[in-house]
């Protein structure tokens, strides 16, 4: 290479830096500023120790996480993957289906499904929880219509109990299940469905062999999405059960605000965080697997 | 077609399961009676009580400020940072990286933000919302931005730098009349989600500046009024129109 | 010899193209068949209506099994038919190891796990992948990928395998190699082969006979030499091999063109406007004698042979020659080009185009 070559390559990657910095530079601050060191804030928090009015005093100490072990809150935490668990099981019995049926419309049709399932998502949250309490409750539509039909004969306590939470917990993250399982399912190559037919495979065994492993990442990316803000919701925990189902959101919103207990409200919501990455790792591990790129020697 | 049939039933209920609380909603904000529940008879006079409550008013107030603050800085910063990413950069933790914001858990995102600015002594006011809003805002922008950059051909800028023109006028010329449209609908997607965004702010915001939806959250949580109804109906009208709007807008641009 | 696969009167329509056009084709045992044709001609709509993925408009496909007894193929779903596809993209399953993949159609047909394991050890032989057993295939080359792809069918012993443009996903040199071993499996496992392409070399060298389509119709059905000197139509004339095709008329003294009675077969009796088939291998350049006159405008030597090309007034292109040797010629030299009765096919003016 001779030294002109190289000045003008050095030229144009010093120009290629300065374009980055100038475009890129601005947001990548501001997220390192406003999310990042909020994020590394909370680990910090988690080793000191508690001030009297929130905030920390800059004592070292690794007591809170020993607190995170104390029964009371372990039963926070088992009934949180409960309810989150059965909320995301729901959600992907009746997401799967919808976004395999979505598939299988016309082109046209497809996109007015998927912009039906969306819409609701970006609407306001608290309105979206309101109307269930108008809708479980004990005067509200539900059981007035199974009072007028017979079916029952005193109204119904849905309202404030756990399976209202479950409910609301769906109603909030379905279609953030059947976007990435919809995309998924998308994604698989028509051709090696019918190469399983094929072979021999019927309808149900092709969709058990091929359709189903193939789309497990986009299952787990969906399942993601439900599990894990469900965990962190104290919203609809609040307004739906009563405040008589204390999920993980609630004891860090507690923490935070009434207890001012910063440093364990930090461990929680590190928690969270971290299950969240180790989910996300998780699926690219697995994404990994099943599309063959890197197999375990064996 | 009969194999296809089965299918209609999770479309029916997810459809139903998804709207009915929805249309309950509406139907019920058009009822006389006081209570939110029983239909009594049509009405509009809950939305005209609306317009005089002064809190909705004060906390619609507040939220338009954030909002339309928040959707012009995110919608600057995450355009930029797009471009920055799919045009210089190209690297994938890159990526990630700036749409974390928008997955990460948003009460471990709103906790992490009362914290620094409380550590920085940044007194909590809509100021501190609208800087809260702004990072997850900017990451919707940028995903956006970046969907539409995959499409668009950078030998386009490539063929306007070599036919002389310089890189702002590149910038201004090219690059950004092609992106309008995915920038207008990031835009008007940041502006619903700051509209109705409620953990973050309910952490970050000061007490004599409620937000619309820390309102609604007051007002749930003491009872329910037939007002919500009301106010929910005209916000579901809102967020409705602006994200079927960013669809339209978006997809307009994919026949081109 | 009965035929082993008989298509009768098939019909396709796609909105508003008709994909198959009445298509009637007998295929025998153990042959190897090409269905050759240009892209949108049909001939994949075929393949995908034997192996169950169209369902035709109308018509019958059947399979005949060794004892003669007749099977109506449309009546099965796909899974059910006894004949195996290999898919131009191969369609191999990625969350399968290549030996996961092979047995997956053994184990839908509920075989003793020792018989699967063995069949797929011996197919796996054949092929020549016995190392790459535990291999996924995002970690195969094409070639690999390809032979994956035949094992996978063949193990099933269909009577009928089906194959899908099964070179085109290849670069050139191994889709030369893979040309031959494609024919010496065929030989080997015994399995009557129908193979879908475009490219009419590798129709050519591979197939025992070759169904060439058009339009959702079969032009002509021929072993390859046939189909080279002996075209049905026009269409077939151009699209298999190369020469000159030369317009003219037919009538009471022959073949006229350019002025002149030019020699010319004319195996179906054709009258009114005509096309004469040249081949390069059939036209002579002479510099004294000849039937028509030119001047040589390019010269080509390929060592083993050497094309002579030559400029006709009233004819579009040259008329070309090929010929053992080098060049005899030089350009710009005044030529005469001659040809036997023969070796020149007399065709109907446009058969074999659009319409009837």
């Amino acid at each position: 290479m001779t030294p002109a070559q190289t000045s003008e390559r050095g030229a144009s990657g010093r120009r290629a830096l300065s374009a980055r910095t100038v475009f890129a530079g601005p947001g990548l601050l501001y997220i390192t500023v406003f999310m990042t060191l909020p994020l590394l804030l909370i680990l910090t928090y988690t080793f000191f120790t508690r001030g009297r009015f929130g905030g920390v005093v800059w004592d070292f100490t690794l007591d809170n996480y020993g607190r995170a072990f104390e029964p009371v809150y372990l039963k926070v935490f088992g009934t949180s993957m409960l309810i989150a668990g059965i909320t995301t099981v729901l959600a992907l019995l009746l997401g799967y289906p919808t976004a395999y049926a979505i598939t299988r419309l016309s082109p046209k049709w497809r996109t007015v499904a998927l912009v039906l399932v969306v819409l609701p998502f970006w609407t306001n949250f608290l309105i979206r929880t309101y109307a269930w309490i108008i809708l479980l409750n004990s005067e509200g539509p539900l059981n007035r219509a199974l009072l007028d039909l017979g079916i029952i004969g005193a109204p119904l306590g849905l309202l404030y109990t756990p399976g209202a939470v479950i409910v609301g917990l769906l109603y909030a993250y379905l279609p953030l299940v059947v976007l990435p399982v919809y995309a998924s399912i998308e994604r698989v190559d028509r051709q090696l469905l019918e190469a399983a037919r094929n072979l021999g495979a019927g309808r149900a065994r092709t969709f058990l062999d091929v359709t189903l492993p193939l789309t497990l990442p986009g299952v787990m990316i969906g399942a993601i999405f439900v599990f894990v803000p469900s965990m962190g919701n104290f919203v609809v925990p609040e307004l739906l059960g009563g405040g008589k189902t204390v999920m993980v959101g609630n004891l860090i919103r507690d923490q935070f605000l009434e207890a001012r207990d910063w440093p364990f409200g930090s461990v929680i919501a590190l928690f969270v965080v971290g299950l969240l990455v180790a989910l996300f790792a998780l699926q690219a591990a697995i994404a990994r697997r099943i599309n063959g790129k890197k197999v375990a020697r064996v | 077609m009969s194999r296809v049939g089965w299918l209609r039933v999770p479309l029916t209920v997810t459809y139903v399961f998804l709207y009915l609380p929805i249309a309950v909603l509406v139907v019920m904000s058009f009822n006389a009676s006081k209570t939110p529940f029983t239909w009594t008879g049509f009405s509009t006079q809950w939305y005209g009580e609306l317009a005089s409550n002064a809190l909705i008013r004060e906390g619609f107030i507040n939220t338009m400020i954030v909002a339309v603050s928040a959707t012009v800085l995110a919608t600057a910063l995450g355009t930029l940072l797009a471009i920055g990413i799919a045009r210089y950069f190209r690297s994938a933790i890159v990526e990630a990286y700036s749409l974390a914001p928008a997955i990460i858990p948003d009460l471990a995102l709103a906790i992490g933000l009362l914290a620094l600015f409380s550590l920085v002594g940044v007194t909590l006011s809509l100021f501190s919302v609208l800087l809260s809003h702004v990072v997850f805002g900017m990451a919707f922008v940028a995903a956006v931005v970046i969907a539409r950059l995959g499409q668009t051909d950078a030998s386009l800028e490539e063929a306007s730098r070599d036919l002389g023109a310089g890189a702002v006028t590149t910038f201004f010329r090219i690059t950004l009349p092609s992106l309008a449209p995915a920038i207008i609908a990031g835009a008007l997607l940041v502006f619903t989600l700051s509209l109705d965004e409620f953990v973050i702010a309910f952490f970050t915001d000061g007490p004599t500046t409620p937000t619309l939806p820390i309102v609604i959250y007051s007002m749930v949580r003491f009872g329910v009024t037939p007002e919500i109804n009301a106010l929910a109906a005209l916000l579901l009208l809102v967020s409705f129109t602006i994200v079927l709007s960013a669809q339209r807008i978006t997809r307009l641009t994919d026949s081109v | 010899m009965t035929s082993l696969l008989t298509i009768d009167h098939v019909s396709k329509d796609f909105d508003t193209t008709r994909a198959l056009d009445d298509v009637s084709l007998e295929i025998r045992p153990n042959e190897f068949f090409a269905l050759l044709g240009p892209s949108g001609c049909g001939k994949t709509t075929l393949l995908r209506a034997i192996a169950g993925f169209e369902d035709p408009d109308d018509g019958r496909i059947s399979i005949t099994d060794a004892d003669g007894q007749e099977t109506d193929l449309l009546a099965l779903p796909p899974d059910k038919r006894p004949v195996n596809l290999m898919f131009q993209s191969y369609a191999l399953f990625p969350h399968m190891n290549v030996r996961k993949n092979i047995a997956y159609g053994l184990e839908r047909e509920g075989l003793s796990k020792q018989e699967i394991n063995s069949r797929v050890d011996e197919v796996l032989e054949t092929v020549g992948l016995v190392d790459k057993a535990k291999a996924r295939p995002a970690q195969l080359s094409g070639g690999q990928r390809q032979r994956v792809a035949l094992a996978r069918a063949i193990v099933k012993r269909p009577r009928l395998l089906l194959l899908d443009e099964p070179l085109s996903a290849l670069d050139r040199k191994v889709r030369a190699e893979m040309q031959m071993e494609l024919k010496r499996l065929q030989h080997e496992v015994g399995i009557t082969f129908v193979v879908v392409t475009h490219d009419q070399e590798e129709a050519m060298s591979m197939a025992d006979r070759i169904a060439v389509m058009h339009d959702g119709r079969v032009q002509q059905v021929a072993d390859p030499v046939t189909l080279y000197s002996r075209p049905a139509n026009v269409f077939v004339a151009d699209f298999i091999g190369s020469g000159t095709l030369l317009p003219g008329d037919v009538g009471a003294t022959g073949f006229t063109a350019l002025g002149r009675t030019l020699p010319g077969s004319n195996p179906s009796s054709v009258s009114g406007p005509a096309v004469l088939v040249l081949r390069p291998e059939s036209v002579r350049v002479d510099g004294d004698d000849g039937v028509l006159d030119g001047t040589v405008v390019e010269t080509h030597f390929y060592g083993g042979s050497s094309i002579t090309a030559v400029r006709v007034d009233g004819v579009d292109g040259p008329v070309v020659s090929r010929d053992r040797g080098a060049p005899r010629h030089e350009v710009g030299q005044s030529v005469h080009l001659s040809w036997s009765a023969d070796d020149a096919v007399i065709l109907e003016a446009g058969s074999g185009a659009d319409g009837p």
